[in-house]
């Protein structure tokens, strides 16, 4: 389904009709400009290709010019902007599949290069899933990567955070693939469904979405309807 | 300014009378009953105060029928109609919990000496 890349703002609370206090992350997510469209008859799927922010295109020529930060762009970044009538390649590209929707026959909505998304495809009590990725952990125990219990703390007991028996002894002789283990947590793409709209501000480009999104402050996130 | 903190500015409630820890505060609350809503005072001395922002909430502490009655409220809640100061008072902690484990004279809070003219005795 169409979406919007955006940017974690961080999270605040907002008051509703009710006067009842609402969790919600704010998204800034400025227009998106349709890089790319692919038709069904060339992928066998259609969907928008669009960007966000500027990459950097030269050095900066002044000392107090500001340019994006990061490498120059490629010349091939350049080009694919080009195509799409923007002076800079945006820093993030990302792919939206708009034939999607459910229902047997679904509606596709038509897109062409040179157009921008906006926050206002969304509207306030809408569900959307929003992707992101998660903090990283780094190597970590069972207990914190899993939620395993762990063992005893007292009572002569000396396996305090380990996962215990890994399964049975010679027959099978080895471990079960898929084990829960020990190891790298966190900074893995994550998508969070059903959360609800609650606020759209057109003019400042922010979506303000209930509960908590994976990934810190600052971090890119995509921000999906429900389809 | 912070676009984030610039989210946070439509909420704020501008005529919030800067109250602090230790005023006896008079907050009326906006209380629904079926269809009518009406407003419910609820005074007591402010204990607490904490949070910054549009999440920021305070602490009022009244005893009632002789059982002490705590209720929390965010600063910023359209749920509160208005919060007059009916006292000042000189206290010397930001966190007032101490008032929980006394009672009767024990927990008389000092009028605050005011510095301009104020009609508040000691």
């Amino acid at each position: 389904m169409i979406g919007i890349i955006g940017k974690k703002l961080g999270m605040t609370q907002i008051f509703n009709e009710a006067g009842q206090q609402i969790p919600v992350t704010v998204v800034e997510a400025p227009p998106n400009p349709v890089v790319f469209v692919n038709e069904k008859e060339r992928m066998g799927y259609a969907s928008v290709q669009l960007g966000y922010g500027q990459q950097r295109m030269r050095r900066a020529s002044k000392s107090n010019e500001r340019t994006p930060r990061g490498r120059r762009a490629s010349k091939a970044e350049v080009g694919h902007a080009a195509k799409a009538g923007l002076e800079a390649p945006p820093a993030v590209l990302r792919s939206f599949r708009i034939d999607d929707a459910p229902g047997k026959k679904p509606e596709i909505p038509s897109y062409k290069v040179g157009d921008v998304v906006k926050v206002d495809i969304f509207a306030p009590g809408e569900k959307v899933k929003v992707t992101g990725t998660s903090k990283g952990r780094g190597f970590q125990g069972v207990v914190k990567r899993y939620g395993i219990g762990g063992g005893p703390n007292t009572h002569g007991n000396t396996k305090h955070r380990r996962p215990g028996s890994i399964g049975p002894g010679t027959d099978p002789s080895r471990v079960i693939k898929g084990k829960k283990m020990p190891g790298h947590y966190g900074a893995a793409r994550h998508t969070e469904t059903n959360l609800r709209v609650e606020k759209i501000d057109v003019e400042r480009n922010l979506i303000y979405i209930r509960g908590a999104v994976a990934g810190p402050t600052n971090g890119i996130l995509l921000v999906r309807k429900q389809g | 300014m912070h676009p984030f903190i610039e989210t946070q500015k439509e909420f704020i409630r501008a005529d919030i009378p800067p109250f602090r820890p230790g005023d006896t505060v008079r907050v009326n609350v906006r209380v629904k009953e079926g269809e009518k809503e009406r407003l419910q005072a609820f005074e007591g001395v402010c204990i607490a105060r904490r949070g910054s922002g549009v999440s920021e909430t305070f602490t009022v502490r009244k005893v009632s029928n002789g059982v002490g009655v705590e209720r929390i409220f965010p600063v910023h809640s359209p749920m509160i109609g208005d919060i007059a100061v009916v006292r000042r008072g000189q206290v010397r902690r930001a966190k007032l919990y101490y008032l929980r484990e006394l009672s009767g004279k024990a927990t008389r809070i000092r009028a605050k000496k005011s510095r301009t003219q104020d009609t508040t005795e000691e």
